[in-house]
């Protein structure tokens, strides 16, 4: 379905990434909002308590991130598309309830704009070091998904996607910015409300005799029930049964996760976006995401005039990780270039993937500013030689 | 040693023929508490309360966090919520901001409500969230053996106390009420037909409602403090409960084996934390607030049909 037009700023605006993202939400029908403040995030919580009121949504500053995820999550169970957001230090204190979004299978977005780590670290600064706790930062084996943009305009863009992939797929869904994209104005243009496609809860139509919370559908995603209209579902953390009732087997895990495992992970080709760039004949392949993807594009020009043949893996979805994508390019490439900012990350996911038949190489950077083109220029040139 | 064969058609009978049958999951049956434990007897109080306020099992929703009394959002058949370790109250919060028409329940212990969950229990009092929190307390965390809780009386032992504890444990009725709570009241698990009618009463109010709950742990507290059995803290509940409504909230405090002063503390009328928000932002945005959306609204017409 589309867009409801209530919630959509339709026109060309100047927008930082942190308000883009907030206009994303409301655009995406997400109606509640419980977030602590935290630099370099704060800024979407204040426009969402700005715009909620006038667009049927709550917004509401809890005690602490422990308590704004749960609120998500309950609210989420209510019936309302929600969303907090966050950075580093609560990021990671949402750990644990994004683990009960997984095992309850609960839509719901999460955006942590990234600042420079370990612990109170660079809060005005940026990093990309969460990436790999966005991949496994709670308790448990579990598939998530994770999306990271590189613009404002991408930050509205891909907040509506985050929306639509946690309906269709039932899993909280992150944004991984970062400050630098965060704090960047740049030119958004917001599509009139019908041309932005919005995908609704999955309720279910087996009546209530019928109904288990927790038997998939064939992609292996289960129905939701609504909230008291007979079905008297229960959902619990605990390792649960198709009834939602807890287990306490080996069998009945197996089942239970490895399904939470599969429901993504078969279904990669569907969630995960990737943009490439002159893959079919390149040496060199390039491999960013986020700001660091953006920050490449001089190094790439530069190289490709120096005549180095060079193609672009942008991953707009960092989680799931395309990995037959890698697989596939591995035995004709000489070489994979990943800039990040943080000390190896992502990185190792292309170098699995690679499995040593393509050399991979990582452009470190500590976090506090982006790289400087001049570097990852040069990585490409020792790569390629 | 010999035991009855039951048949699955009679357990079924049985299980019909339950009085609280129609608000309990019989197919969870039998439940995890041990026999001579309160918490058993809290929930049916629970179940006795909806029935005499005429609430349908689908007008209400049940959040509990983790513990013994954290079990109950799993046998109660309504639309419940098991969730983590202390955050029963802020995913309540969700649920009944989503969902104001219905009525949420967080029914949890004294560990999960008041130690790790402390903090979300003082915000959700004072800004009046509209949620009936109901708290077990058995001095103890009970499911994971007997561990020293905010609850624990000064000289109780417990497994991470085995000198006794000497630290001051909360006095719950007293915080409830200091945090912005508009009822608050404790019973004992002897106290029955009390505690039956403050959760009617709770039931049909809106705002933070507070009902605290002793309830013997007869298996871990009372065994490690040599207090006998369940019956055994039942009579000292018999001998040593004083109902005082107006006694002052800050001589609440109970010690080990000491009188237990039990009543209904506080009992007002407050605009609930939604009905606040709405009324002043329609004040002051006037025709440019729209009414929050709620999870009612999305619900498809039709459902329910396969």
């Amino acid at each position: 379905m589309k867009a409801d037009s209530i919630g959509v700023l339709t026109g060309t605006h100047y927008l930082d990434g942190d308000l883009a993202a907030a206009e994303g939400a409301c655009t995406a029908g997400c109606r509640f909002f419980a977030g602590y403040p935290i630099t370099p995030s704060t800024e979407v919580a204040e426009r969402v308590a700005l715009r909620f009121p006038l667009v049927g949504g709550q917004f509401i500053q809890m005690e602490d991130e422990l308590a704004s995820i749960a609120a998500v999550l309950g609210a989420s169970w209510g019936g309302l598309k929600a969303m907090t957001v966050t950075s580093g230090p609560g990021f990671s204190l949402m750990m644990e309830n994004i683990g009960l979004g997984v095992m309850m299978e609960v839509p719901c977005v999460v955006i942590d704009v990234q600042r420079g780590g370990p612990s109170t670290g660079l809060p005005t600064l940026p990093s990309q070091s969460d990436m790999m706790q966005a991949r496994w930062g709670s308790h448990g084996d579990y598939e998530i998904i994770a999306l990271s943009p590189n613009s404002p305009q991408e930050c509205f863009d891909l907040t509506i996607e985050a929306f639509n992939l946690s309906e269709q797929w039932r899993v909280p869904v992150m944004l991984m910015m970062d400050e630098c994209v965060g704090h960047m104005t740049e030119k958004v243009i917001i599509p009139p409300a019908d041309e932005i496609e919005i995908v609704e809860r999955r309720y279910t139509k087996v009546n209530p005799e019928n109904y288990l919370p927790y038997a998939p559908c064939d992609d292996l995603v289960p129905e939701i029930a609504p909230l008291g209209k007979g079905y008297r579902f229960h959902t619990t953390g605990l390792t649960h049964d198709f009834r939602g009732y807890p287990v306490m087997s080996a069998d009945v895990q197996e089942e239970c996760v490895h399904r939470l495992v599969n429901k993504i992970r078969m279904n990669v080709d569907k969630i995960a976006h990737v943009e490439t760039t002159d893959l079919d004949d390149a040496e060199v392949v390039i491999v960013g995401y986020g700001i660091s993807s953006r920050v490449a594009i001089p190094a790439i020009e530069r190289a490709k005039r120096e005549g180095i043949k060079i193609g672009v893996i942008r991953l707009v979805t960092v989680w799931p990780f395309p990995e037959q994508l890698i697989r596939d390019l591995a035995s004709n490439v000489k070489a994979f270039v990943m800039p990040e900012i943080n000390y190896g990350q992502v990185v190792y996911e292309v170098e699995r993937c690679a499995g040593g038949k393509a050399e991979t190489r990582l452009v470190a950077h500590g976090g506090g500013w982006v790289h400087d083109p001049e570097v990852i220029y040069q990585a490409i040139r020792e790569v390629a030689k | 040693m010999t035991t009855t064969e039951i048949t699955p058609q009679q357990q079924e009978e049985a299980d019909q023929r339950h009085p609280r049958s129609l608000l309990l999951r019989m197919d969870r049956m039998p439940h995890i508490w041990c026999s001579r434990c309160g918490i058993g007897i809290a929930l049916g109080c629970f179940a006795a309360a909806l029935e005499k306020t005429g609430l349908s099992a689908d007008d209400i929703t049940v959040t509990s966090g983790i513990g013994c009394t954290g079990r109950v959002a799993g046998y109660v058949k309504v639309d419940s919520f098991h969730t983590t370790h202390g955050r029963a109250i802020p995913f309540a919060v969700g649920l009944t901001l989503a969902r104001p028409d219905l009525r949420h329940v967080v029914f949890s212990g004294d560990g999960d409500l008041i130690s790790i969950g402390g903090n979300h229990f003082i915000h959700a009092a004072r800004r009046n969230q509209n949620l009936l929190v109901i708290c077990v307390n058995n001095f103890t965390y009970a499911m994971t053996g007997g561990q020293l809780a905010p609850t624990t009386p000064i000289t109780a032992r417990a497994t991470t106390a085995p000198y006794g504890s000497f630290e001051r444990p909360f006095n719950l009725p007293y915080l409830a009420a200091s945090a912005g709570a508009c009822y608050v009241a404790r019973w004992t698990a002897l106290h029955i037909r009390r505690v039956t009618d403050s959760m009617t009463e709770a039931l049909q109010k809106d705002g933070f409602r507070f009902i605290e709950i002793l309830a013997p742990c007869s298996t871990i507290y009372a065994r490690r403090n040599k207090l006998g059995t369940g019956l055994d803290l039942m009579k000292y509940y018999y001998e040593s409960a004083i109902i005082d409504h107006k006694a002052s909230m800050r001589d609440l405090d109970i010690g080990f084996q000491s009188r237990i002063v039990v009543g209904k503390f506080v009992d007002e009328d407050r605009p609930s934390y939604g009905q606040s928000m709405n009324d002043h932002l329609g004040k002051v945005l006037g025709s440019k607030f729209v009414n929050p959306v709620t999870g009612l609204d999305g619900i498809p017409k039709d459902g329910g049909e396969k």
